[in-house]
């Protein structure tokens, strides 16, 4: 029997893309699909994927959840278990065109969600906190059913293929979003299946990643102490949740957060001034297993706004650039450039350099 | 009676043609074993009193001796070794308890050598050491489980006490009494230079070594031997010694015969007097009095300093981590079967226990189960022979390690397993003058910086291999690992995969 | 003298004022805080009320008196020093001391005294009024310990094994010890005039402190326990 991606771990190298509208302005799928033909050589077909942002307005107040389910009965046990803690706004089947390129589709469902208040109360959770444990527990216990994206007024869409075709599959030129990102994947085994496919997500954070990090179980078996876990044994899904650890219930800034996983290194740190040294002193101490070492070059996904990170070494490439209110980010400049040929201010960032943009208003907030 | 007469194990071979009668190794050795007979003109060796400490044989200066096993023994058997038979013949002459020194010297499992280490091929590069950072800084200590701000945002940094080692390696317990003046003096001044710490066992602190006190670990053991206030606040941290791998269970006792003149000073106890450590801690007789401990000792040295808890690893060693955890320490130190000792009852070191890499796994993994893990940290000790070890042990989920067997080789000890005697030709664990006066306290503490020089380097050789440039995304990292020839409950305790999967 | 009302802090936060404060200090309400006065060096301490575990521990030269009974490991440790308790004490009391005194006027639990030492000048005294448990002075190497068993009680003025593993210092006992079986390496007799004289100064103060007579105290004999030998288990080993 094949191994499902989870019951191994796959190593995979990668192309990543996003683009983000400052002003908040729509932004076609189209667009972001371009973008990674360029970079066809750096996937192999057998994973690619979106994440979209602001493409839910009329449902932004819910919990969108995109669901891949194996088999019908995998639906129902979804379904029966998610009606006892939350309300279903709404659910459909996401619209996809059947292409050569892409086969062996689950049934691909979303729906909009609100937690029961009386739920809530019970559990005595946050509510983001209640909806991020009820994603674990689908994950984890209902067979067949996987949770592909968990935000408000976003969604991730991926599939087993190339990600011209996965943009074709889903017609991401029916979606406007104001940040796109999107991954082309180069794993080492066939995944099997199509969870294993990124951007990976949860709540409104994705991950898209490239590079085969060498931290993996240190991070991972510190991350799973704080209730995650990681069922699908990638760097993007442990990377996604140490985000979310540190974004959300850390309540660290995103450069904080960088300064985490990307930490300077000690002969840096001891060339700042005290109160910057105490600083990254005691972040690396709190942290110290959340550091993420081998190559990566990530692009962060949030409500509001995206930040792309390099390894503190900077084994992976990552350019960046922009044109008036778009602002772009890749694995290649090609890949820019099939976006806006006019792209200006191409800039690589260096190792552990955060690179963020929010969308305006968010960032006035 | 006759049946107790054996030949001796070891034999001295003297090439007599090399031999000049300088008589040095009459003077080297301690044990009586040279002596030169004046009407014959020659030197003669007494066999039946050699340790094999090689003493003689590394400082003849012509090197005409050699010592073997004599290899006269009882008839083969694998059940009734000779080891048995004349161990039954020592008590039924004697009637005394076997008492032994050094670590468990039987051929059980070393799990170390069942594991092997990862390097990066293809899919993620490896890194140059000599030529890219690689960091293998670490600090001991708990771990805020919230970033705190203030009013105004500003983080709050709140780090409890702590130590921050230049390497994952520190030097383990061993006390001013069952080792040397001069082989304290060499780490203590070994650990300062490199940048990481010793630790005083039970023994108290010699004055002359409190300038070292940032470098220092202060031990507190149920005997509470040379322990008072300044005492503990002479140290950078505390250890409370609850257990020690090569006798669980089973307290200290030191003879009053080492409690020469220095020591008892140190010790606090008069000379010549027994120093015995009860078995237990008299004030813990529980969990919850072991958390009384630990807060007596954050009082007494106004939280200022982490205090260590350190145990043998025995067979419910991760509830019992688990429950140190909870009380209050800011690190467990786990002492594996296979330690050292200046003296233990041999049943007890040879018997009782279990080795160190299935206490950390097993421990490590509790902790992060009950989301505790952060809490403390994680010393093993229990003969950590290199850094191939260290490196395994940090990946199975240590924060450090300690040695102590390795530092004493490193000073000359040759392994013999006699220290209980207190005549070391080494000049390590003796307390006689002229004896100690042979450890050199430069050239001992410049031996132990290169020793941990040279694992320094090694430890980055395989953190690059590995592509990882700072031990903290080591820690715990099990993928790394991969068992060879271990069973699947082995596996299972590990943590890990068999090599091929 | 400051006073401080503990039933309004917590356990650290009295500890700490007991430490910050720069002169005498009189605890009220006190109810099992513990470390109470732990490494003090000076200074005077008084507490109305019940003390927690490990009152005075590591005490290096400062006074506790405690107006009620005292809890476990009281002067665990201690180096030097006084701790008065008008009661009780729990078990372990004087565990490992290595100088000061403790008086008790009333009984001590078990292991009282358990490992004490003495060094040079260091001197460990604990005079305790009433009885006391098991294992008194067990591993003893030095020091001093007196039980008057003033109080009247059923009961053996001492529990059962008393002075196991003894290897130094003296225990004096005041009173009938013909019910209570002492280990082999200690020697039992009629205390001298020696250890008398030895215990006098200790004795007098114990009366001065509790408002006893002398001449009551005296009026019974007393009988010293002491070790054979400094090295009790020299013969248990053979080197292997």
């Amino acid at each position: 029997m094949d191994l499902k991606e989870g019951q191994i771990r796959i190593p995979s190298g990668c192309a990543v893309s996003a683009v983000i509208s400052r002003q908040g302005n729509a932004v076609n799928g189209e667009k972001i699909v371009k973008s990674m033909i360029p970079m066809h050589e750096r996937s192999n077909g057998l994973g690619g994927g979106f994440a979209a942002y602001g493409i839910y307005p009329e449902y932004a107040e819910f919990y969108a959840f995109h669901m891949f389910f194996d088999s019908r009965q995998a639906k129902i046990d979804f379904e029966t278990y998610i009606k006892e803690f939350f309300e279903i706004v709404k659910s459909e089947i996401i619209p996809t065109k059947k292409i050569r390129a892409i086969v062996n589709e689950p049934l691909i469902m979303r729906y909009f969600l609100a937690p029961m208040k009386s739920r809530l109360a019970d559990a005595q959770l946050d509510e983001r906190e209640f909806v991020a444990r009820t994603v674990m527990r689908i994950n984890c216990k209902i067979e067949g059913a996987c949770v592909v994206s968990s935000g408000k007024n976003m969604g991730v869409f991926k599939a087993v293929g190339y990600p011209e075709d996965v943009g074709e599959f889903y017609s991401l030129s029916e979606y406007d979003a104001y940040l796109w990102t999107a991954h082309g994947r180069y794993p080492t085994n066939t995944p099997g299946w199509w969870g294993g496919a990124h951007p990976f997500g949860l709540l409104d954070y994705t991950v898209v990643h490239n590079g085969e990090i060498s931290s993996y179980d240190a991070n991972r078996r510190f991350i799973e102490m704080f209730g995650y876990k990681c069922t699908l044994q990638t760097d993007t899904e442990v990377i996604t949740y140490i985000a979310d650890f540190l974004l959300r219930r850390q309540k660290l800034t995103l450069e904080e957060t960088a300064l985490v996983i990307a930490a300077p290194f000690w002969s840096t740190i001891a060339k700042c001034d005290k109160e910057k040294k105490d600083k990254l002193t005691y972040l690396r101490y709190v942290f110290s297993s959340l550091l993420i070492t081998g190559p990566f070059s990530i692009i962060l996904g949030f409500d509001g706004g995206v930040m792309a990170l390099n390894d503190r070494l900077k084994l992976r490439s990552m350019v960046t650039g922009e044109k008036k209110d778009l602002f772009f980010i890749a694995s290649e400049e090609a890949a820019i450039r099939a976006m806006e040929p006019e792209a200006e201010n191409i800039y690589s960032p260096d190792g552990g350099e955060p690179i963020i943009v929010k969308v305006e208003k968010e960032a006035q907030k | 009676m006759k049946a107790d007469y054996l030949y001796p194990e070891f034999e001295i071979i003297r090439n007599e043609a090399l031999c000049t009668k300088c008589r040095l190794c009459e003077k080297e050795c301690s044990n009586g074993v040279h002596a030169f007979l004046p009407e014959k003109g020659i030197l003669i060796a007494d066999s039946a009193k050699c340790v094999n400490c090689m003493r003689c044989v590394a400082t003849c200066p012509v090197h005409a001796i050699k010592i073997v096993k004599s290899g006269a023994d009882f008839t083969y058997n694998a059940n009734w070794t000779s080891d048995v038979i004349r161990e039954i013949f020592k008590q039924s002459a004697t009637g005394g308890v076997l008492l032994s020194s050094m670590g468990n010297p039987k051929p059980l499992p070393v799990y170390w050598d069942k594991i092997l280490i990862n390097a990066s091929q293809v899919t993620n590069p490896s890194i140059d050491p000599l030529r890219e950072p690689m960091e293998t800084k670490v600090f001991l200590g708990k771990k805020p489980s919230t970033v705190m701000r203030d009013e105004k945002g500003k983080m709050i940094l709140n780090t409890p006490p702590s130590l921050e080692l230049s390497l994952p390696v520190m030097f383990a317990a061993m006390s001013y009494g069952s080792i040397s003046y001069n082989a304290h003096e060499c780490l203590a001044r070994a650990a300062t230079e490199l940048g990481t710490f010793y630790n005083t066992g039970e023994g108290g602190l010699h004055q002359n070594f409190y300038k070292y006190g940032s470098s220092t670990i202060v031990q507190v053991a149920s005997g509470r031997f040379g322990v008072h206030k300044d005492y503990l606040e002479a140290g950078a941290a505390v250890e409370i010694k609850m257990g020690q791998g090569a006798k669980p269970g089973i307290g200290g006792h030191l003879p009053g015969s080492k409690i020469v003149d220095d020591v008892s000073k140190t010790r606090m106890i008069p000379i010549g007097s027994d120093a015995i450590s009860p078995a237990p801690h008299h004030d813990i007789y529980s969990i919850e009095d072991l958390r009384q401990l630990v807060f007596s000792l954050k009082e007494a040295t106004d939280y200022k300093k982490p205090v260590f808890v350190k145990v043998a690893a025995v067979h419910n060693i991760a509830a019992i981590a688990s429950g140190i955890a909870r009380s209050g320490a800011d690190a467990i130190v786990i002492d594996g079967f296979r330690g050292g000792t200046g003296a233990a009852p041999t049943r007890i070191r040879d018997n009782v226990g279990i080795p160190v890499e299935l206490a950390l796994a097993a421990v490590d993994e509790r902790l992060r189960q009950e989301g505790i893990r952060n809490d403390v940290s994680l010393i093993v000790s229990g003969s950590i022979r290199s850094s191939a070890d260290v490196i395994k042990a940090i990946a199975l989920g240590a924060d450090a390690c300690y040695i102590a067997t390795a530092a004493l080789v490193s000073l000359g000890c040759h392994l013999c397993r006699n220290c209980q005697s207190g005549k070391c030709n080494w000049g390590i664990a003796t307390q006689r003058p002229e004896l100690v006066a042979r450890l050199d306290p430069d050239e001992g503490s410049e031996r132990l910086v290169k020793l941990l020089t040279a694992w320094k380097r090694e430890i980055k050789e395989f953190m690059g291999a590995m592509g990882i440039n700072s031990i903290e995304a080591l820690k715990g990292n099990r993928l790394m690992l991969r068992g060879i020839g271990l069973s699947e409950t082995e596996l299972k305790v590990l943590g890990i995969k068999h090599a091929g999967e | 003298m400051i006073t401080i009302n503990a039933s309004t802090h917590d356990n650290a936060s009295l500890c700490e004022m007991i430490k910050q404060a720069k002169d005498d200090v009189k605890i009220s309400h006190c109810l099992g805080e513990r470390f109470l006065g732990v490494g003090l060096k000076d200074r005077y301490i008084e507490i109305d009320g019940t003390p927690g575990n490990a009152l005075g521990a590591y005490l290096n030269g400062g006074s506790v008196k405690v107006n009620g009974n005292a809890q476990d490991a009281v002067g665990d440790t201690m180096n030097a020093g006084t701790i008065v308790i008008y009661g009780n004490a729990g078990d372990a009391v004087g565990y490992a001391m290595r100088g000061g005194k403790i008086y008790i006027k009333g009984n001590a639990g078990y292991r009282a005294g358990i490992h004490i030492k003495a060094y040079k000048e260091k001197f460990p005294v604990i005079v305790i009024g009433g009885r006391c448990g098991s294992f008194l002075g067990e591993y003893q190497a030095g020091g001093l310990i007196i039980v008057l068993g003033l109080c009247k009680s059923e009961k053996n003025v001492t529990g059962n094994f008393p002075c196991t593993g003894m290897h130094g210092g003296r225990v004096l006992i005041r009173g009938d010890v013909s019910k209570i079986t002492f280990p082999e390496q200690v020697s039992v007799g009629e205390a001298t005039e020696e250890d008398m004289n030895t215990a006098m100064p200790y004795i007098k103060e114990f009366c001065s402190l509790f408002g006893y007579e002398l001449s009551e105290v005296l009026g019974s004999a007393f009988t010293a326990v002491k070790p054979n030998s400094a090295n009790p288990y020299k013969q248990m080993y053979v080197e292997n």
